[in-house]
């Protein structure tokens, strides 16, 4: 009920200013034009790390929009209320990331099929590109929103959650562009994409509470 | 109380871990030292040649060691990040800001060395092989560890924000690890025939278990030694550091 009740929250606010929603999708976008246009004259190469290039512009994209998951809340006090109302800060939590993740991730993965035409991934990847960047992103948001938390209220979030998130991003991309690749060559991802699933009820399972933690701490002096 | 419990709730009082660590402090640093010297001698000159990789196998005797320590240090801070948020041990903080350096240093050391080792036998200084690269990847968790200590205000809630970060990573060690092992060997595993050694023998690996101990008792010194002078600068107005000091000007401080 609580978790139903912020993400409904969180999607009203992101609709209202809809063209901050629309900045990590732009970014992608934007990225993977600069990718096609630097490789854009080697079309078999290009083609060649599409699906992995795709991959790494989603991770980041994901973590420069988790990024700022915290920063509003946190400075006109709504963080403080929701840390104060008494019910589990952790369905809280996770309400706040599943509706950041239908505005900051879903557009990604709806999207990805269409820039992996664009930069000439085979075929038969794309779906699987698109399916496991739609298990894969829900992670990424999870593990960005534990560095954003970390980081809440310091004023210069930026490079210090990369610093912080891109280790932990590190498996993700593994399984996530593994999953693309072994599709581009024809066999069955199936592995790696219940890889990326178990890391996905690891991460939705635990990292609320380290989030939920971090941002207790977030409103002490 | 048992013996242990009664160890553990001393721990939480840094006068008596700086009184008590006086003399290991020493003991391991002489014993350390020592045995760096004999394992590196030993192992640098005395040990037999490898019949595949000729002299260069011999960096082993800095490379395992240090890449032992380098997970072994970021487990250690994982636990004492642990011990900081449930028992609130202050110790168990200092303990993460001292080893956060002296562990990303050993995995520096340990990289290059790795590097330097990779030139002679792949033939190249650098190889996204599956250790390499979660080694690279655990340097990094050190350099968002230390920088997030930096970013934020107060001492004791950045203390607890590390411990958090400190745990995360720690789980995370072992998935890095796996992911990147299943990942590059899936795709790359001629280049690998190399790296499985064969079985050592004696002459071999001695030197380098004194090398190991020696550099795991060396390290463990220079954490004490840094965690004396975190004591001393924390808790810098009490009585007893300023006593401590007042002995220490007048010549007889121990």
């Amino acid at each position: 009920m609580i978790a139903l009740a912020q993400a409904g929250r969180d999607l009203r606010v992101a609709f209202r200013s809809r063209g901050e929603a629309a900045h990590p999708l732009a970014f992608f976008a934007l990225a993977a034009t600069l990718f096609g246009l630097g490789l854009g004259s080697d079309l078999e190469t290009l083609g060649r790390v599409a699906v992995v290039a795709i991959w790494v512009i989603a991770l980041l994209s994901c973590m420069l929009a988790a990024e700022s998951l915290f920063r509003r809340d946190f400075e006109d006090g709504t963080l403080e209320q929701m840390l104060l109302h008494g019910r589990p800060v952790f369905l809280a939590v996770l309400g706040k990331l599943a509706a950041h993740w239908c505005v900051s991730g879903l557009p990604l993965v709806l999207f990805a099929p269409l820039a992996g035409f664009m930069l000439q991934a085979s075929a038969p990847a794309l779906p699987v590109l698109a399916l496991s960047l739609l298990i894969g992103t829900p992670t990424l948001t999870t593990v960005g929103a534990v560095a954003a938390a970390l980081t809440a209220g310091l004023g210069r979030g930026g490079l210090l959650v990369a610093l912080i998130a891109l280790p932990l991003y590190v498996p993700v991309l593994v399984f996530g562009a593994g999953a693309s690749v072994v599709a581009a060559s024809g066999s069955s991802a199936l592995p790696q994409l219940l890889w990326l699933l178990a890391m996905l009820a690891a991460a939705v399972t635990f990292a609320p509470f380290a989030v939920g933690f971090a941002l207790r701490l977030s409103q002490e002096y | 109380m048992s013996r242990l419990g009664a160890f553990v709730h001393r721990l939480g009082s840094p006068r008596w871990f700086f009184d008590m660590t006086k003399p290991w402090l020493r003991a391991l640093a002489v014993i350390g030292i020592a045995l760096l010297i004999i394992g590196t001698v030993w192992g640098l000159v005395f040990a037999p040649e490898d019949y595949q990789q000729g002299n260069s196998f011999r960096i082993i005797y800095v490379h395992v060691p240090t890449a032992h320590l380098a997970e072994a240090l970021y487990l250690a801070m994982g636990v004492a990040g642990v011990v900081l948020l449930v028992w609130r041990m202050k110790l168990a903080d200092m303990f993460i800001a001292v080893t956060a350096p002296v562990g990303m240093a050993i995995t520096g050391v340990a990289l290059l060395t790795g590097a330097i080792w990779g030139k002679p036998t792949w033939g190249a200084w650098w190889v996204w092989d599956a250790r390499t690269t979660s080694v690279l990847v655990l340097f990094f968790l050190y350099l968002g560890l230390m920088a997030l200590r930096e970013a934020i205000p107060g001492r004791e809630r950045a203390g607890r924000a590390v411990a958090v970060l400190a745990i995360v990573g720690t789980v995370n060690v072992p998935i890095i690890k796996y992911s990147v092992d299943w990942w590059l060997t899936l795709h790359q595993p001629s280049s690998f025939s190399l790296t499985e050694q064969p079985t050592m023998p004696v002459e071999m690996w001695l030197p380098l278990l004194v090398n190991v101990v020696g550099f795991y008792c060396f390290v463990v010194a220079v954490v004490l030694a840094g965690l004396r002078n975190e004591i001393l600068e924390r808790e810098s107005d009490t009585v007893w550091v300023r006593d401590w000091l007042r002995r220490a000007q007048s010549g007889s401080g121990s």
